[in-house]
């Protein structure tokens, strides 16, 4: 297992190369000048040369790159040209936000969706499975951001039940130790500061899980249903094995392959869907960030970001195949 | 079931375990008795030190920490004693004595006096030439034309600074800048505290901006001061209880940033926060028919339509007349701009120095228009329309609804429109500004400071891809207005300028927008500025 998790590693890092690449040539490829950018309406020649003079953007590309690898390679993300700030440093500050909102997202599309897929297998062709089927249809089908527009219409808007933006209420005074706010108050025992944190994370989440939930909710359905039809699913039965003890040891167990691969994928895809919902909840995690960067052609926040999320991503992909051959035995001796 | 019973205990141990493990660094004697003001701005401010700032959401936490030598008259641009009582300045116009208000104190207790002006304006003279690019040192740069080193030095118009006594310094500069009392009340050019300064701000650092003095230990004169920035959630101030003048009725006031103009609007409403600015023209009157207070700024800014005499057939004055008669301005500010706009008949507001009320009008006239294009031989021209998509600017509310109003107007007096729209950042900036490859476009600025170089030097000040031309008399003119020593004297030659930019009509000046703020009804006393001169002090939270 060592070996596998080592040589999947080593495995990341020409991937990182080609990525460093591609991104440093893909952001130079768009249009626009990050300089006049950052001087907007008092942009003057002079000025927009001085700044590219003062970054490094008026030398010849390849030198660009191979100063830039050379940072990299010292740990070096370089600075935002925005803000003048590391990079790293608003990555590390931004990511337990994206992180927190995630994993909600993602234990809430989990939580409800494993069973509700198991459910609807089970009840195949009864109104609770077509209910679910076609509840799932539609969320696959919901654009991120009109579902968000949508939740807060309703729970904010129309019924004030829930924020609207940001992380936290500023009025409240909470002590921030890891910058994941709902923890942040469980270990301070600001209990109000937690409950407020959580609520802020109520729509964004939300927004964000409903689409892994629609997929979760398919597959796990007819993975489940799958099963079922086995030989062994039979023979179980046959024997007068309780319903309880076959599902979860004949049926769930041999059903849930999939759909750990595919929780897998949506964790990764989470990421990207972050951008989007952290921007219609003025949530202020990578995502909103990064949106930013992309119209401010801020390079140094765009290369450092996009890497740091192919680390994140490539981790992610990493613990499903190790979480793989935990369910299934023949994947470990593979 | 077993397994699952102890990963519950688990939890719960590990819950146990974690809770109080860190301390709460919260403050526990609670006196909040005035009250907490929340507003949210549209971007968090790039530093808390205003010198190397020329964002409006730095100035606006600039403005309630730090005060200039010189502030406004509330409500109006005009120059208005501050930090200094009174000044004086000499014939020539080279040398400005400010008498200082005395008992003044920085937030971190050092005195204010005339030393600590020499202090601050020699800083600014002599910034290493790493932090002299625009995105440090715009404001001091563009103002006082260069530093002590680098390759405007020459030009610089700074001389020195003499702390006669405690309470009076004297400027002298080398050059006559008629602008310079009313460049003092800009954010950038605020008195901060030597003492701070020196021990934490390092203005040849690699990020003169991100230094422990620009994150978390600015130090200033205002009436709050800094309790605490958390970086991409909010900026925390706290009431200064040694302000010299008005002290703030409020006991803390909370900036955050929400990007969205609708969000901003749905924050408001869900109470989440006190106000905002830069409302969105859609969200004015829901906003006021659901009791929240709408102000309007008076407007300092003015929204025209440029055209690029590199492209033909702009660069025929009779089109260029032509397409100035088929406006209809009252139809494009009533169509596309919040009430209370004014149609603008040249390029600087009505209270800027110079504005003249001879100059050639254009009133919308849709016959002399086409008369106009015939004489021109351009009947059925094509003309490219360039606009920006994705933005609202003060002075731009809609760009996209202003330019469908301008778009039929011109079509009905025969021209053929070919539009062109642009995302706003970076791609439309940089096609009008930056390249000659556009034709008619919509632009426009919000002015600074009350000085008309701030206005018509920022647009005609010399060639530029934006409007194509080469006029000696315009730029010379400009050129000589600016060197003028009293703002008496520079009035006749910006009226002079405003005539002839008028009759050669590189552009149509449009309107000038009004822009609006939003608040709770809670808020009482919020005190407008055109120039954002808006600081907190004033403010009651009922």
């Amino acid at each position: 297992m060592l070996r596998f998790v080592l040589r999947r590693l080593a495995l990341m890092v020409p991937v990182l190369v080609g990525l460093s690449i591609l991104l440093f040539a893909w952001v130079r490829a768009l249009p626009g000048d990050p300089a006049r950018s950052l001087l907007g309406e008092r942009a003057t020649p002079e000025g927009i040369d001085r700044i590219n003079a003062a970054y490094g953007f008026d030398r010849p590309i390849l030198e660009q790159y191979f100063l830039y690898v050379k940072a990299l390679l010292q740990g070096d993300f370089g600075n935002s040209i925005q803000t003048s700030r590391p990079v790293v440093e608003s990555f590390t500050e931004r990511f337990p936000a994206t992180l927190e909102l995630g994993v909600t997202a993602l234990v809430f599309a989990v939580v409800v969706g494993v069973p509700l897929g198991y459910l609807a297998a089970r009840n195949q062709g009864h109104l609770l499975d077509t209910l679910v089927v076609s509840g799932s249809l539609l969320g696959v089908v919901t654009p991120v951001f009109f579902l968000a527009i949508l939740l807060k219409l309703v729970f904010a808007d129309l019924l004030s039940w829930l924020p609207t933006s940001l992380r936290a209420d500023p009025r409240i005074d909470a002590t921030h130790v890891t910058n994941f706010y709902v923890l942040d108050g469980i270990l301070t025992q600001e209990w109000d500061a937690a409950l407020d944190a959580a609520m802020h994370l109520v729509l964004p989440a939300l927004a964000l899980g409903t689409i892994p939930l629609a997929i979760i909710v398919r597959i796990t359905r007819a993975s489940v249903a799958e099963v079922l039809h086995e030989d062994y699913v039979r023979t179980a039965e046959a024997k007068g094995l309780a319903r309880s003890t076959i599902s979860r040891r004949h049926v769930l167990r041999n059903a849930l392959l999939p759909v750990v691969t595919t929780i897998g994928l949506q964790a990764g895809l989470l990421l990207s869907g972050a951008v989007l919902t952290e921007t219609v909840f003025s949530f202020n995690g990578i995502g909103q960030y990064l949106f930013e960067a992309i119209g401010q052609r801020d390079y140094p926040v765009l290369q450092g970001f996009i890497i740091f999320i192919a680390i994140v991503y490539s981790l992610i992909n990493l613990v499903v195949d190790v979480l793989y051959g935990v369910i299934d035995p023949r994947v470990r001796a593979a | 079931m077993r397994a699952m019973r102890r990963g519950t205990v688990g939890l719960a141990a590990a819950a146990l375990v974690l809770t109080g493990c860190a301390d709460s660094e919260r403050d526990e004697e609670d006196s909040a008795s005035g009250g907490t003001f929340v507003f949210a701005g549209s971007a968090e401010p790039v530093t808390l030190d205003p010198f190397f700032a020329s964002d409006g959401e730095s100035f606006r936490v600039a403005r309630q920490m730090f005060e200039g030598l010189v502030g406004t008259e509330p409500g109006t641009a005009e120059p208005a004693p501050l930090l200094a009582e009174s000044w004086e300045v000499s014939d020539d116009g080279l040398s400005y004595t400010f008498a200082l208000q005395d008992g003044v104190k920085f937030h971190d207790g050092s005195d204010f006096n005339a030393e600590a002006v020499c202090f601050n304006f020699d800083r600014w003279y002599n910034m290493p030439e790493s932090a002299q690019t625009d995105d440090l040192t715009y404001y001091y740069a563009a103002l006082f034309r260069g530093f002590a080193t680098g390759d405007r030095a020459d030009a610089a118009i700074y001389d020195s600074c003499t702390a006669d006594d405690e309470s009076s310094a004297t400027i002298t500069l080398k050059k006559p800048f008629a602008g310079f009392i009313s460049a003092m009340s800009l954010p950038a050019l605020s008195m901060q505290s030597p003492t701070a300064l020196e021990e934490f701000q390092d203005d040849a650092a690699d990020n003169p901006r991100t230094t422990e003095y620009s994150t978390a230990e600015p130090s200033g004169t205002g009436p709050f001061k800094l309790e605490s920035w958390e970086r991409g959630e909010q900026i925390t101030l706290d009431a200064n209880d040694d302000y010299w003048g008005e002290k703030a009725s409020i006991d803390q006031a909370v900036i955050v940033a929400i990007d969205d103009p609708k969000a901003r609007a749905d924050a408001l409403r869900n109470g989440e926060i006190d106000g905002y600015d830069l409302v969105g023209p859609a969200d004015i009157a829901p906003l006021e028919e659901d009791g929240f207070q709408i102000i309007n700024r008076e407007p300092f800014n003015v929204l025209y339509l440029g055209m690029n005499q590199k492209q033909k057939p702009l660069d025929d004055p009779l089109v260029r007349q032509a397409i100035a008669y088929a406006l209809n301005k009252d139809e494009i500010v009533s169509a596309s701009m919040p009430e209370g706009t004014e149609t603008a008949t040249q390029f600087i507001p009505s209270v800027v120095n110079g504005f003249a009320d001879d100059v050639t009008s254009y009133d919308f006239d849709p016959e002399k228009a086409k008369d106009l294009l015939e004489q021109a031989g351009a009947e059925g021209a094509t003309i490219e329309f360039n606009y920006p998509t994705g933005v609202s600017r003060p002075y731009m509310p809609s760009p996209e609804d202003t330019f469908n109003v301008i778009r039929t107007q011109l079509e009905a007096v025969g021209l053929n429109i070919k539009p062109t729209a642009d995302q706003w950042d970076p791609d439309y900036l940089e096609k009008i500004q930056g390249t000659p490859d556009h034709g008619i476009h919509l632009l426009g600025w919000t002015g600074d400071y009350n000085d008309t170089d701030n206005f018509l030097g920022v647009f005609f000040g010399a060639k530029s891809n934006e409007w194509g031309f080469d006029n000696a008399e315009i730029f010379d003119g400009l050129t000589e207005a600016r060197g003028v020593p009293t703002p008496e004297e520079q009035e006749p030659l910006y009226q002079e300028i405003n005539r002839q930019v008028m009759d050669f009509l590189p552009g149509v000046p449009l309107a000038h927008p009004v822009p609006s703020l939003a608040f709770s009804p809670d808020v009482e006393g919020y005190q407008q500025s055109p120039v954002q001169d808006e600081v907190w002090n004033v403010i009651t939270m009922n």
